[in-house]
Order: structure tokens, then C-alpha cells, then sequence
């Protein structure tokens, strides 16, 4: 039995924000990607036994309203430390996955004063190579079916087949991509900053990556990630692509465990 | 009415469309000629003198990345127009300004071709097409409120004559705001907004300016009229001028309406070589995404299914072209006209694809001989 998920809409500093809760114990802080947030997905049941998962909705995905004068992922790490000290959390585990992995990231490096660790899963956010090198595929000149081609390790998985999905389940996708769309058009899903701060991270960091993952690589730019943060270790998961959490969940969530009961 | 000869100054020769995915953002280059090129864009700025000795006016618009439309630049050709013509008004429908970095370099081109054309130039501001994001790297979200601020800023720096002013907007930033050359007109050129949406258009009417829709066919465009109208009253504003008002079509008009038709088919290669996919077609942010979740349900409807699979003979039954003998093509304006409100500006696209030189001359004449005249009555007659 997975515990219940509530939700709840709450006004931080004139923003609007949805946040699920689900479970009890250690807080642990989790920000969902490009794809939005999934508080029903066999992740975050998993971890909802591992303590109490806090699921906030990035303004403009789901349903979450967009907010006018929200429009960056800078402004995103602010809001969600501004969460922090609304809850009064203490020693909160922040997981972040893809996009939220990038969000995660600039928390980390403005303030760690209420984090114990922090679980980066396939981020985006860091820009590596030089001015020619696309390190991270167009998705927005790409067909869909080439971009869960990158993204997933059984492609099947991207449920690209839109029919059977009821209106508001197709309005909340087409909420998604625009809301990712304006948070990471341009600098292309990164900081040009964010690599040279990475060195203030200085809470014990776990990248996960799925072995299949076309989009980023982890030999590529999850290596670059674990080398910019001291001491962070990168742990790749078989069979999974650039949503090992999705693909992979019983084992994600097992690295996941180990990692916070290690010291 | 007045009527504005366009063209889109497309390059026309390329490989069978089965040998690319896209005629925008993606196609090589290297499909592109520039000695051919060249021969193009003078026969094209030829086509727009001979429009001006018709009697009609002259429309330039500008496209990013794309063999559908050559002119990247669009105040450059209407820089060479302004030097090369004498009576024709210049109209640049137009400026893509929620994409252009600095409005205010927006502002001076302007200002330096309606001065060279010693006051000719209409200013056409335009939000640019879905394809233009990926071309351009523009954010496709929150465009309008881009579109805006730019316009206000082009606005202010048209009208400021007393030394620098300030601004710090949330998507543009100058500290020394003092454009030379200034406008020639006073207080600015007229300008001229597209709106294809009843949603665009209540802007554009709450700021009065001119409106002009593109290919909406009977009723998107009374759609647009109407909501322009709609929001001037609600709002206590005067009513608008027919002159307010534009609608583009393609429109060949022949000696009969067989070499109408066969014309028309010519310019229809605008909308049959549009091959665009799902990516460039649908940014995310550029459509509202309720539209996006219609459009992933499956095939579109209405006036878009017609653009799948076009035929001359629905488009011209939807009134997204005009085409015949010359009594066929005024009766088809009339018809349209009537259908919306009336309009005072016809935009017409006379030129596409595979319709040489001579066939594009032939079309532009009978249209200003035959047609045209009866056109010009219309607005009088019907404001009064």
C-alpha cells in the first residue's frame, strides 16, 4: 500500500504553486523534467515509503497556472528555496530529473543551508563543449518519434500515440512543451554559468543515469557533471534511457535508498 | 479600394519534394543557385516597377530560411524600391518585430526608407511564422508580449524629437534612446498589423491601426474584422475607416476564366511546396495550447484540412483566391467584400512558383485595367 498523495495550491511571494505530498519522514524534495509531474508514477510511490516526497509543479506544466513573472530556471531555484523555508525543511534530499535536475543544480549552488543530499538524474543545465558542439539534441527541430528514439531505452515507452487521451490529458502535454519551451529555449537547456559554480555544491551528490541514454550521454555529460561537483559519484542503470525513473523504477529507487543511508 | 501588387520572391527550382523533410528551416543551401538568384530578385523588383506603373501600389514582406521567400531582409529591398520608384506607396508587411533583437534598429530602417522614399513607406509590423522560431532561435512563448513592447518602443522612438529617452522594458534595454535619420511622415508612417486570429485582431483594434488577415477566407477574416470592430466599440473608440481594413489573396486574373484558372493553379505552388513538419509547424507556445491539443487529436479540420490537400477550386470557393476573367475576379471581390464588412486594401499575392515573367505581367495588367477601376469606386460608395 503506497500512502495517499494530497495536493494542495499554495501563494508563495505572489506565486501561485501546486505542490502533491505523499508519505511521511526525511523530506525529500523532488522536480520533475520536461515531461511534467507524475505524483500517480511507480517512482514516486517507492519513495513515498522512503520518507515524505514533495512533488511541486514548475509554474506552466500540469496545471499549475503560469505565472507572469516567472520565466526562468533561475527564478524556479528561487521559488523552490523560498518553498524550503516555507515548510521549515531541514536536511531535505532535492532529486531532480532532467530539466528538474538543472533546477536541483542552481538550488545547490545559490544555498545547501537546508539540504543534506542531493540526487541529479540525467541534468540538463551545463553547457560542455565548445560553440559548435550541440551538446544536448534540438528537441524543438525534431520529430517526436527521433526524440523518444534518444530519450528512451525502449522507445515504446513515449507514448507517443495521442488518441485514447482524453482532452485534458492532451491539454496538459501541450502544456508541458510550452512551458519547457519557456524556461529552455534560449541558452538551450542550460546556464552558461551553471559548470564554473558547480564547485559550491558541497553536500554529498549521486548522478543516476540511464545506460541508454542518447540524449545526454553519461559518458559525455555525465562525466562532465560528476567531475564539476566535488565528490560527486555517477551511477549508470541498465536498460533505462534519459527517464531511468521511469523506465527503470524498482532499481532507481534502490540507488536511490542506498545512496541516503550511506553516509 | 487600393490594391498592393506582392511578392513573395520565392526560388522556385528545387529538387522533387520527396528529396527533403522541410522547405523551411532545413533545406541545404546548396539547392540555391545565386546566379540564378540574382536573376530572380531583378525580375521580381522589375515586377514591382511595372505594378507601379499600373497604377498599383507595392508590398514587400520578409521570411527566414526558406526557398518559399527570398528577401531575409526585408527594409533592404525597400530601400532599393524607395530609390527606384516615384509615386507607388511601399508597404513592408512586415516587420517579424517580436523576433528582431533591437526595435529600436527597427525603427531607424524605417525611418531611413520612408525618408528616401520622401514619405512613401507604410510600416507593417508582423509577429513571424511558426517556421521562423527554429530559423531565428526565438522563444516562441510569451511572443506577444514582445510584439507589444517592441511596437511601443518603435512608437516612442519614431515620435521622440527631443534627445534621448530611457528604456527598460522586460525585453528590451536602451539607455539612449535618439534615432536620425527621423520619419518623414508625421507623426510616423501609417502602420499596418496582421491578425489571424479573432484574439489578435482586439489588440490590434484597441490601438487602431491597420489590420490586414492573409489567405482567412470568408469567414476567418469576417472573424477578424469583426473582432477588431467589436473591440474599438466596447472600448468607446470611433469607428473604424474601411480603409482599417486589408485581406491577401492570390489572384490571376486572365482574358477568360480559363487562363484565370491556369494562372491561379501557378500561384498555388505558394501552398503546395509548403512542406513543413509537425516540429517547425507547431513550436511550442506559438499556437495556444488548447489549438495544440486539438491538433494532436488528429487531422485537422476546416480551413487547415484545405491546406493538406489544396485545390484551386476550394480555395477559391473559400475565398482564399480570386481568379478568372476580369468581370470573375471583380465579382468574386465584391462577394468577399460583402461577406466581411467591407475592407479598403487588397493584397495581391500575383506571383508563385512556376508563373514566369510574362504570365505575371499579364495577370498584374488585366487586373489594373480591368479590375482595378471598378475597385477604386467601391470605397467611396459604400463609406458613404
Amino acid at each position: 500500500m503506497s500512502p495517499p498523495i494530497q495536493s494542495r495550491r499554495l501563494t508563495l511571494h505572489d506565486v501561485q504553486l501546486d505542490v502533491y505530498e505523499q508519505g511521511q519522514g526525511r523530506p525529500i524534495f523532488v522536480l520533475h523534467g520536461e515531461d511534467g509531474p507524475y505524483p500517480q508514477a511507480p517512482f514516486s510511490a517507492l519513495l513515498a515509503n522512503q520518507g515524505r516526497v514533495i512533488l511541486p509543479t514548475h509554474p506552466g506544466f500540469g496545471h499549475a497556472p503560469d505565472m507572469a513573472d516567472i520565466d526562468t530556471v533561475d527564478d524556479l531555484a528561487y521559488l523552490y528555496l523560498d518553498l524550503l523555508d516555507e515548510y521549515d525543511l531541514r536536511d531535505a534530499v532535492v532529486i531532480g530529473c532532467s530539466l528538474g535536475g538543472w533546477i536541483a543544480a542552481e538550488m545547490a549552488v545559490k544555498s545547501t543551508a537546508r539540504l543534506s543530499r542531493l540526487v541529479l538524474v540525467a541534468p540538463l543545465g551545463i553547457k560542455v563543449g565548445d560553440r559548435e558542439t550541440r551538446d544536448i539534441p534540438d528537441i524543438f527541430a525534431l520529430p517526436p518519434e527521433e526524440v523518444a528514439r534518444l530519450q528512451y531505452h525502449d522507445p515504446a515507452q513515449a507514448a507517443l500515440d495521442y488518441t485514447g487521451l482524453s482532452d485534458d490529458e492532451l491539454l496538459v502535454i501541450a502544456r508541458n512543451r510550452e512551458a519547457t519551451a519557456l524556461y529552455a529555449w534560449e541558452p538551450y537547456f542550460h546556464n552558461p554559468k551553471l559548470r564554473q559554480r558547480l564547485h559550491r555544491i558541497a553536500i554529498p551528490t549521486l548522478l543516476i543515469w540511464g545506460a541508454s541514454d542518447r540524449f545526454v550521454t553519461p559518458g559525455y555529460y555525465g562525466a562532465a557533471y560528476r567531475d564539476a561537483i566535488p565528490g560527486a559519484q555517477l551511477a549508470v542503470i541498465d536498460r533505462a534511457g534519459h527517464w531511468p525513473h521511469v523506465e527503470q523504477p524498482e532499481v532507481f529507487v534502490e540507488r536511490v535508498g542506498a545512496f541516503l543511508a550511506s553516509t | 479600394m487600393r490594391a498592393w501588387h506582392f511578392s513573395e520572391n520565392a526560388y522556385h527550382l528545387l529538387p522533387d519534394a520527396k528529396e527533403y523533410d522541410s522547405i523551411r528551416v532545413t533545406l541545404p543551401n546548396r539547392y540555391y543557385d545565386p546566379k540564378i538568384g540574382a536573376d530572380l530578385y531583378h525580375r521580381f523588383i522589375d515586377e514591382w516597377l511595372i505594378a507601379e506603373e499600373l497604377g498599383l501600389d507595392i508590398m514587400v514582406n520578409e521570411h527566414h530560411q526558406t526557398a518559399t521567400n527570398l528577401n531575409p531582409g526585408g527594409p533592404i529591398v525597400m530601400g532599393i524600391l524607395a530609390r527606384e520608384t516615384k509615386t507607388a506607396r511601399l508597404l513592408i508587411l512586415g516587420n517579424p518585430i517580436a523576433n528582431r533583437r533591437e526595435p529600436v534598429r527597427v525603427a531607424e530602417e524605417m525611418a531611413m526608407v520612408d525618408v528616401y522614399s520622401r514619405g512613401r513607406l507604410e510600416v507593417g509590423f508582423v509577429r513571424g511564422v511558426p517556421y521562423e522560431m527554429s530559423a531565428g532561435n526565438h522563444r516562441p512563448t510569451r511572443m506577444m508580449e514582445r510584439f507589444w513592447e517592441a511596437y511601443d518602443l518603435i512608437l516612442k522612438a519614431w515620435t521622440s524629437h527631443d534627445g534621448p529617452f530611457n528604456w527598460e522594458g522586460k525585453y528590451f534595454h536602451h539607455r539612449q534612446v535618439n534615432i536620425w535619420p527621423r520619419p518623414y511622415q508625421e507623426p510616423h508612417p501609417p502602420v499596418w498589423i496582421t491578425a489571424l486570429s479573432p484574439g489578435s485582431a482586439q489588440a490590434v483594434g484597441e490601438r487602431g491601426t491597420i489590420v490586414a488577415c492573409f489567405l482567412t477566407g470568408f469567414d476567418g477574416s469576417k472573424q477578424v474584422f469583426d473582432a477588431y470592430r467589436t473591440r474599438r466599440a466596447e472600448l468607446g473608440l470611433p469607428p473604424a475607416g474601411l480603409d482599417r481594413f486589408a485581406y491577401a489573396a492570390l489572384v490571376y486574373t486572365g482574358e477568360t476564366d480559363e487562363e484565370g484558372y491556369a494562372g491561379a493553379r501557378k500561384l498555388m505552388w505558394y501552398v503546395e511546396a509548403n512542406k513543413v513538419p509537425f516540429q517547425f509547424t507547431s513550436p511550442p507556445g506559438y499556437h495556444p495550447p488548447q489549438a495544440m491539443a486539438g491538433a494532436m487529436k488528429g487531422p485537422a479540420s476546416g480551413v487547415f484540412k484545405m491546406f493538406q490537400n489544396p485545390q484551386l477550386e476550394s480555395f477559391m470557393e473559400h475565398g482564399l483566391v480570386f481568379a478568372g476573367n476580369p468581370d470573375s475576379v471583380y465579382r468574386q471581390i465584391i462577394k468577399f467584400y460583402e461577406h466581411v464588412g467591407g475592407f479598403g486594401h487588397i493584397l495581391l499575392m500575383g506571383q508563385a512558383g512556376f508563373l514566369d515573367h510574362q504570365e505575371t505581367v499579364k495577370g498584374m495588367k488585366l487586373f489594373a485595367r480591368e479590375v482595378y477601376p471598378r475597385l477604386k469606386e467601391l470605397h467611396p460608395a459604400v463609406a458613404a
